[in-house]
């Protein structure tokens, strides 16, 4: 047996991949749903965090900026392992899925606001002047004028995040998710072989190579004539 | 020529340990248009951002149309409709075209349906010449046409006085004429104008009086043929000449 035939009969073996692909493809599922949650949840969060900060009332900055620099500090499996086993203790038990979804949408969240805060504190401040000047209301200079304007600014960084973080939901077979990663790690422990590993990475590709081309063009799309 | 439009008493204003403003009186008749001349650091922009309360002032009083400005009571977003304000760096909104810079405040704060304020907007925009260029962003038009739109902008919500933040100090010298005619027949439509700028030569032939400022107080005030000509202080002759030199 030549080595490329032993690589393939290990990692491309085909019985194993079309036996254990209903399993994957019940992980992709999973995992889109909880890559959703996770995104709409921890950008809106993010959002309504930094348009909090906006308003200016020191204490509640303060608080903002230490939950948003605790949850960036932290690893996301650590959220994740804190969550799932240490609420049992105050009498909740999230699932895995629960604890996955709330600890990515949290981390999220802490980045999301910090890129929101940039992009708003980016624009100028004669756009708040002129809109203000105008008779605009603070939160109505804030959603017309400087929020478009932040925004924009924010696609780049927040795209990238965003799919850094989604990645994330792999780490959700720790706690027993039966995401991508779970399910193709429980079928190589029962095949004894890593083809539906590659079958996962795969998987991954083709949800993730979609999102990462859709970002590119957001950020050309939003990006205006100056 | 009526009472005063504009009246502010007693202005003082600090930055920290920076007295900016001090003891500033200001009247300004209705259709009247004043100039306010000094050196940089004088404290001539914070008395215009005063007036309109971009810049809370320490002490004072300030009535603009009859309204006491730093009233806490007093509806601040209503008021400022009454006075138009155009910046030196323009300000314009990069991701609206010309037309939704000068129709924003139309709809949001004067509540105008879009149809009326686009048609308030384009007739602004054909005021300052500009009405072949209300679909364009900021970003496509000259530093001259987009303060001219910035003017459109204030003009828009039929302001009782209007405001000039050295409105021509970010143009190339080629532009400054279009947005000093702009000012002009803007003037001659009977608009009170309260401008700080140093363009001698639009003060001469266009301001009803000129106020020089230095350090936070007005020195000196007159007609401009006055204030340019026969200074009677000594720091406004030395600010007038040093101006003339360039």
């Amino acid at each position: 047996m030549s080595n490329w035939t032993r690589f393939v009969e290990t990692f491309l073996n085909t019985t194993v991949m079309r036996r254990y692909l209903p399993d994957i493809l019940a992980g992709v599922a999973v995992t889109i749903e909880l890559a959703l949650l996770v995104v709409v949840t921890g950008i809106a969060a993010g959002l309504a965090l930094a348009l909090l900060r906006s308003l200016g009332i020191r204490p509640l900055n303060w608080l903002i900026v230490g939950v948003v620099d605790l949850f960036r500090s932290l690893p996301p499996l650590v959220v994740i392992v804190l969550i799932y086993f240490g609420l049992p203790s105050v009498d909740l038990s999230p699932s895995g899925f629960v604890s996955t979804w709330l600890s990515l949408a949290l981390v999220l969240m802490a980045f999301a606001e910090e890129i929101f805060w940039a992009g708003i504190t980016s624009v100028a401040k004669g756009q708040w002047e002129a809109a203000r000047s105008t008779g605009l209301s603070f939160g109505q200079a804030l959603v017309s004028v400087v929020l478009p304007q932040a925004l924009r600014l924010t696609i780049p960084p927040l795209t990238n995040r965003t799919i850094a973080i989604t990645k994330g939901t792999a780490l959700g077979s720790v706690v027993a998710v039966t995401e991508i990663l779970g399910q193709a790690s429980s079928a190589m422990s029962n095949s004894y072989n890593p083809s539906p590993l590659m079958l996962g990475a795969a998987a991954y590709l083709v949800l993730f190579f979609p999102v990462v081309v859709a970002g590119r063009w957001v950020e050309t799309r939003f990006a205006w004539k100056r | 020529m009526g009472g005063p439009i504009v009246e502010a008493r007693g202005l003082h204003k600090h930055f920290g340990a920076l007295h900016v403003l001090k003891g500033v009186d200001l009247r300004v008749a209705e259709r009247e248009l004043v100039f306010i001349i000094g050196p940089s650091g004088s404290g001539k922009s914070t008395l215009l951002r005063c007036l309109n309360r971009l810049e809370e002032p320490s002490s004072g009083s300030v009535v603009v149309d009859g309204i006491d400005m730093l009233d806490p009571r007093t509806d601040i977003n209503h008021a400022r409709q009454r006075i138009g304000m155009v910046f030196q760096s323009f300000n314009l909104y990069p991701h609206m075209t010309a037309l939704g810079n000068v129709t924003l405040a139309l709809r949001k704060v004067a509540g105008k349906s879009r149809a009326t304020a686009d048609a308030l907007g384009r007739a602004a925009l054909e005021r300052v010449g500009l009405a072949d260029r209300a679909g364009h962003t900021p970003g496509q038009l000259s530093g001259g046409q987009q303060q001219r739109v910035a003017i459109a902008r204030a003009i828009a919500l039929e302001p009782r006085v209007m405001l000039f933040d050295e409105p021509t100090s970010a143009l190339d010298p080629e532009l400054v004429g279009s947005v000093l005619a702009v000012m002009r027949s803007l003037r001659e439509s009977g608009m009170t104008m309260i401008v700080v700028s140093h363009e001698m030569g639009f003060a001469r032939n266009a301001a009803d009086r000129v106020l020089f400022m230095d350090a936070g107080a007005i020195v000196e005030e007159g007609a401009p043929e006055a204030i340019f000509e026969r200074p009677v202080h000594e720091r406004t002759r030395a600010f007038i000449s040093q101006i003339q030199r360039h």
